[in-house]
């Protein structure tokens, strides 16, 4: 039958124009009220920077901006919709509970400058989150103030500069392994450290003679991922803080991989002195967009005096209290007291799954990703072959003898309905297929997964064409990524 | 592609030119191809000097941005400047007009730790069977 559609509203199958191309001109999406004082000319008040027009500004009606922005909503691919299993970021399910938590009166609307005595349920939630992040780390006390995965890296990297400083000596290098996330040299760098690179040995992981041949007296610590973003674990970190602390200097963990250790290991344990946690990633707080991130920092005894200010503490009568009073304190890292809606989610997670849950969901997380694993290792090259702890990281390598990257498998991933998995990180696997399902995802849906990239496995095989041109079940087939970074436009009418 | 014979290599996937006390530097096919469509390519000003071993500039791709280690000594004495518009050079032609800088070299002997042609293709299959 002939298609008879000539034209169609925008619907969901439809690709969106931009909100300027919506406009018409003399439409207003608002209609004031009357003024109730007296009216004042702006064009006299603003003198030369008043401006009666913006030229090009969308000129639309309240509905048509709903439904517009409605209809963008659409397009998002969220833990909600679907399975989202990049690696390395730990998407998994954030509980409806929460949320409910989150917007209890006294929680959601506390002013930040309430008095003390009229906030102590708030000021109790964080002492309270800080108490049981220290429990799962094994660490001594904790700081809620960074706002981010990186900037608990700054935190921390700025405390093992103020101790080392009072020892006498900051030192000048930390070192960072080959296979760390890219946030590790930024952080380090920002601190007045220089990065030095640990090559990786044979099995991804540290290699100690490297390490006591770079740890000299003038490294002030080594920064390491645990497990490391292979999702493999280093095996001696025991021996390798102790190298460490032999030569004087300090062990930062970078704990974006907590979500492989919470109730099983604590770093603690096994010589870390200071390290962060991700709220958003580990603990079921909302990420990206709808974050904000949170970035505790937790600390041993010994680094608890640098810890920023205000820390929140308990008088004996059961009081708690902001302790500003801290003179070797490396300052205020955040305004007020962090991002504190995050440490009300983190702490309803904590306290919903009790000690048993964390550490079931930490056995399913590794479940999870080595069955994930196991099941993939025939179709997909597996570089660094061992068990793997929370995610799992394959390469194209053979894929890519038929002229198809990591990149181009993920993009077939869309038309299978799932979000791609981390492409070309980390940078020691080349082709690198980086694999984090979470415990969120049930085995059914693990199950589709690997089927996809199976089918896909397969797709190359016979017609390598077809997974190279992916997506092509979406709105907009695939964009032109190294045309948008050499020559960006970013005016919306080129 | 192949790697040209009066070329050496570092580890680093780097080629020099060297040329009485000059040297041209660049990436080598393997580099680009590992970077994938290089979207710019950040060098350093003439009159700079470069450190063997030492990053020098940066090579961002759509993957991933990657540090350019010299593998010679020197000042800089003339950066490729059609980079700046056409980064896409380093992966068309990485042997030739994809070269990056050309510097003075301070101190001549600073080649013998490079490769030579063969020996850096025989790096590279060993690096791919790992």
């Amino acid at each position: 039958m002939k298609n008879r559609i000539q034209t169609a509203r925008p619907h969901v199958n439809r690709n969106e124009k931009l909100i300027f191309e919506h406009s018409s001109p003399g439409k207003c999406g608002v209609d004031l009220p009357p003024l109730d004082v007296p009216p004042v000319s702006a064009a006299e008040a603003l003198g030369e920077v008043y401006r009666a027009d913006i030229e090009g500004f969308p000129e639309v009606s309240e509905l048509e901006v709903v439904r517009h922005f409605t209809r963008l909503s659409t397009w998002n691919y969220g833990v909600d919709t679907g399975l989202y299993p990049l690696g390395s970021c730990t998407m998994k399910y954030n509980p409806r509970i929460n949320e409910v938590v989150a917007r209890l009166e006294g929680l959601a609307t506390d002013h930040p400058y309430a008095p003390e005595f009229l906030a102590q349920g708030c000021l109790e939630v964080l002492h309270q989150t800080a108490r049981c992040l220290a429990e799962i780390t094994g660490m001594d006390a904790v700081s809620l103030q960074p706002a981010a995965g990186a900037q608990g890296e700054l935190t921390g990297i700025l405390m093992i500069r103020a101790w080392l400083e009072q020892q006498g000596n900051p030192r000048k290098y930390i070192l960072i392994p080959d296979s760390a996330h890219g946030t590790n040299p930024a952080s380090v760098t920002i601190s007045g450290y220089q990065m030095r690179p640990l090559k990786s040995d044979a099995k991804g992981c540290i290699d100690l003679g490297e390490l006591s041949q770079a740890m000299s007296q003038d490294v002030a610590g080594l920064m390491l991922t645990n497990p490391n973003t292979l999702g493999i674990f280093e095996r001696q970190i025991a021996e390798i803080s102790e190298l460490v602390h032999s030569r004087g200097g300090l062990v930062y963990m970078d704990g974006a991989n907590m979500n492989a250790l919470v109730g099983v290991a604590r770093p603690a344990d096994f010589g870390v002195d200071v390290m962060h946690l991700n709220l958003h990633k580990t603990f079921t707080t909302p990420h990206g967009g709808g974050g904000p991130g949170s970035g505790p920092v937790a600390v041993k005894k010994f680094l608890e005096p640098y810890l920023p200010v205000p820390t929140v503490e308990k008088t004996p009568d059961g009081t708690f209290y902001l302790n500003y009073d801290r003179p070797k304190t490396i300052g205020r890292i955040r305004t007020f007291y962090g991002n504190f809606g995050m440490a009300v989610r983190a702490l309803a997670y904590i306290l919903a799954n009790g000690p048993e849950g964390l550490r079931q969901t930490t056995e399913d997380a590794v479940l999870n990703a080595n069955y994930v694993m196991a099941r993939l290792r025939d179709v997909y090259d597996l570089p660094y072959d061992q068990p793997c702890m929370h995610e799992c990281v394959l390469s194209d390598k053979r894929q890519a003898a038929r002229g198809v990257r990591t990149g181009d498998i993920a993009k077939r991933l869309i038309d299978y309905g799932f979000h791609p998995y981390t492409t070309s990180f980390p940078l020691i696997v080349s082709g690198a297929m980086m694999i984090e399902p979470t415990e969120s995802a049930s085995k059914e849906e693990l199950d589709e997964f690997i089927d996809a990239l199976r089918s896909i496995a397969q797709e190359i095989e016979e017609e390598p064409s077809f997974v190279l041109e992916a997506p092509c079940s979406t709105r907009i087939s695939r964009l032109d990524e190294a045309g948008a970074a050499r020559k960006p436009v970013l005016t919306w009418k080129p | 592609m192949s790697y040209p014979a009066e070329f050496l290599y570092t580890k680093d996937h780097e080629w020099v030119l060297v040329e009485a006390d000059r040297a041209t530097i660049g990436v080598t096919d393997y580099a680009q191809k590992e970077l994938g469509d290089v979207v710019f390519v950040e060098l350093p000003r003439v009159g700079d000097s470069v450190t063997a071993a030492q990053p020098f500039g940066v090579v961002e791709s759509v993957k991933a941005v990657s540090d350019v280690f010299a593998p010679v000594s020197g000042s800089v004495e003339e950066v490729n400047s059609r980079l700046q518009d056409k980064p896409e050079l380093v992966n068309s032609d990485p042997h030739g007009d994809g070269w990056l800088i050309r510097v003075r070299m301070t101190d001549p002997r600073g080649t013998e730790k490079l490769m030579a042609a063969d020996a850096y293709e025989t790096y590279l299959r060993e690096t791919q069977t790992r």
